[in-house]
C-alpha cells in the first residue's frame, strides 16, 4: 500500500510541471548482474533532482545511461521529447574524479566543450572567463590542475559543464572527493548559482544531508537491482541565509525520514 | 659520497676509471688497450678527418630516417593495439617476440632484401627502435584514465579528436619513456647494421681501424658513439621531465 501511496505522489509530481528528461522502462544487466529494473521516471524542467542511494544501488549507472555514455538493456531516455542513443550538446556532465586534462590549463578544460564544438579560440575563452569567474576562480586560469587543491578542480569542472550552455546538468557525486569544508562552501554555491542560472540538474549522491539540503526532489533507489523505492519533495525555502537551512525543522525532518527509508538496506 | 665532509660529484667516478684506463695503457699488458691519453688524442685527429666526417652524415642521416619511421609507425600501431583488443591479440605475440629477440640475426635477412647500402642501415634502425615504442605507447595507452575518455565523448568528441586531443596526450610520458629507449636501442641498429654491411658510414671505419689494429682510432670512434646515444637519451630524458607531473595528476 505504500507502494499505491508512492505512485499517487509520483503521477502528482508528473502533472505539475513538465518534464524535460523522461525516463521509461529502464533495464541494464551486466552479464547475470542486473544493475536496473524498470526504471521510469520524469526529470522536470529547472528542478534540481537527486539520485540518492547505497553503493551498489546503480545511481550512477542510471546517470550515465541518461547521460548516453552506457547503453541501456531496455527502455529509453528521451530529453526534451528526443530519443536518447549516444552523447548530446544539451547535456553536460560532472565527473566525480573530474577528469580534468593534466596538460592543460584551467581555461583550455573549460574552454573544452566548446573546443571539441568548433568554436573560435577568442569566443570560447571568452566565454570560459566568465564561467570562471562564475565558480570563483578568477585569477587562476593559467594555471594548471595540479596546481589547485580538489575544490577547486570541480569548480574547473562545474564551469566546463556550464560554458557548453546545455539545458541539462548530470552531476556525477561531484563533491565526494572534495574535502568536507570545501564541500559544505561548494554547497551553498551551488544554490547560489542555481538562483542565476535556469537549468535542470540531475544530481547523483549517496548523502542524505547533501540531497535535502541542495534538492527540489529526491529519488530514492534501492539496492541489487537498483529499482525506484520513493520520490521526495523536501518543501524547504532556501532563499534565506543557506546556513539557516542546516537548522529548518522540516530539512531535520526529512533526513530523518530518508535514514529510516534507507537503513533496511545498509548491513 | 660525502667522505670527510667533502661531497664527491657524480662525475668523479668516471674520472677514477679514466685514469686506471690510462695506467693498464701505460703498463703495456695488452696491446688492444692503448693509454686514455693515446685515444683521446687519436680522437681530436680522427673528428678532422674527412673521412669521419662523411662516416658521420651517412650514419646520422640513416639513423635519423630509420628512428623516424619507427616512431611513425611504433605510436600508432601501440595506440590501435592499446584501443582494440583485436589487434592486440593478433599482434601482442609478435611484438613482444620481437621486442625481445636477438635482431641481429636478422640483418643479413635485410641485406638479402634491401641490398648493401643505406637503405639495409636503416630498415636495421627501424626493426632495432619499433618494438619497445609499440609496447610503451600500448602500455600507455591502456593507461588512460577512462573519466578522461568519458570526458571527451560527453562533450561530443569525434574519434580522430579522442586520439589527438586526450589519448596522444595523456599517454606522452610512457610514449616518450618508449622513444628514449627505441633511441638508445636504434644506435645499436645503426652499428650492427653497418659492421654487417662493412661498407658504409662507422662500419667501414670500425672495420678499417680493427683490421689495422688502430686501437687507440678504434677506441675513439668507440666513445664517440657511446657520447652520442647517451647525449640524446639525456635530451628526451628533460622533455620526460617536464611532462613527470602528469604521473602526479593521475593518480
Amino acid at each position: 500500500m505504500a507502494v499505491t501511496a508512492l505512485r499517487e505522489k509520483q503521477s502528482a509530481v508528473h502533472t505539475s510541471v513538465e518534464a524535460i528528461v523522461e525516463v521509461k522502462g529502464i533495464c541494464k544487466s551486466y552479464g547475470n548482474v542486473e544493475a536496473l529494473r524498470d526504471i521510469d521516471l520524469d526529470f522536470p524542467r529547472g528542478k534540481l533532482t537527486s539520485l540518492l542511494g547505497p553503493s551498489g544501488c546503480g545511481k550512477t549507472t542510471l546517470l550515465k545511461i541518461i547521460a548516453g555514455l552506457i547503453g541501456a538493456s531496455a527502455g529509453s531516455v528521451t530529453v526534451d521529447g528526443k530519443h536518447v542513443s549516444g552523447p548530446g550538446p544539451e547535456r553536460a556532465f560532472v565527473f566525480q574524479d573530474f577528469a580534468l586534462m593534466p596538460w592543460a590549463t584551467v581555461l583550455r578544460n573549460v574552454a573544452f566543450g566548446l573546443e571539441l564544438r568548433g568554436t573560435g579560440k577568442t569566443e570560447r575563452e571568452e566565454t570560459a572567463r566568465r564561467y570562471i569567474a562564475q565558480v570563483g576562480l578568477s585569477g587562476f586560469e593559467d594555471k594548471y590542475p595540479h596546481e589547485l587543491s580538489g575544490g577547486m578542480r570541480q569548480r574547473v569542472g562545474l564551469a566546463r559543464a556550464l560554458s557548453v550552455d546545455a539545458e541539462v546538468l548530470l552531476l556525477d557525486e561531484p563533491f565526494s572527493a572534495v574535502d568536507e569544508q570545501n564541500r559544505r562552501k561548494f554547497q551553498e554555491d551551488l544554490i547560489r548559482l542555481r538562483s542565476k542560472q535556469n537549468k535542470t540538474f540531475i544530481f547523483v549522491t549517496h548523502s542524505i544531508e547533501e540531497a535535502v539540503y541542495i534538492s527540489d526532489r529526491i529519488v530514492l533507489l534501492s539496492p541489487r537491482p537498483g529499482r525506484v523505492s520513493q520520490v521526495i519533495e523536501p518543501d524547504i525555502n532556501r532563499s534565506g541565509d543557506p546556513d539557516r537551512i542546516h537548522r529548518d525543522q522540516h530539512y531535520l525532518d526529512t533526513v530523518e525520514e530518508i535514514w529510516q527509508g534507507l537503513k533496511q538496506y545498509v548491513e | 659520497m660525502t667522505p670527510f665532509g667533502y661531497r664527491i660529484p657524480m662525475m668523479a667516478s668516471l674520472l677514477v676509471w679514466c685514469v686506471a684506463w690510462e695506467i693498464v695503457g701505460r703498463l703495456d699488458l695488452v696491446f688492444l688497450l692503448p693509454p686514455f691519453s693515446d685515444v683521446l688524442a687519436a680522437a681530436v685527429q680522427l673528428v678532422q678527418t674527412s673521412s669521419w666526417q662523411d662516416a658521420t652524415v651517412t650514419t646520422l642521416r640513416a639513423f635519423a630516417t630509420g628512428m623516424a619511421l619507427a616512431i611513425m609507425c611504433g605510436v600508432p600501431l601501440g595506440a590501435l593495439m592499446g584501443r582494440v583488443k583485436i589487434a592486440d591479440d593478433l599482434l601482442g605475440m609478435w611484438v613482444n617476440i620481437f621486442s625481445s629477440a636477438p635482431l641481429s640475426a636478422l640483418v643479413p635477412v635485410l641485406m638479402i632484401l634491401f641490398g648493401f647500402g643505406e637503405r639495409t642501415i636503416i630498415a636495421a634502425v627501424f626493426l632495432f627502435a619499433v618494438w619497445i615504442i609499440v609496447l610503451d605507447t600500448r602500455a600507455g595507452v591502456r593507461h588512460v584514465s577512462p573519466s578522461l575518455i568519458e570526458m571527451a565523448r560527453s562533450y561530443g568528441a569525434t574519434k580522430p579528436a579522442l586520439y589527438a586531443k586526450i589519448i596522444l596526450w595523456a599517454a606522452l610520458p610512457e610514449i616518450l619513456a618508449g622513444i628514449r629507449l627505441g633511441l638508445i636501442r636504434g644506435v645499436k641498429g645503426v652499428v650492427i647494421g653497418q659492421l654487417l654491411v662493412a661498407i658504409v658510414g662507422y662500419g667501414a671505419l670500425f672495420e678499417t681501424f680493427s683490421r689495422n689494429f688502430r686501437m687507440a682510432e678504434f677506441w675513439a670512434l668507440t666513445i664517440i658513439l657511446f657520447a652520442f646515444a647517451m647525449l640524446i637519451a639525456e635530451l628526451i630524458e628533460r622533455i620526460e621531465g617536464k611532462v613527470e607531473y602528469y604521473a602526479g595528476a593521475r593518480q
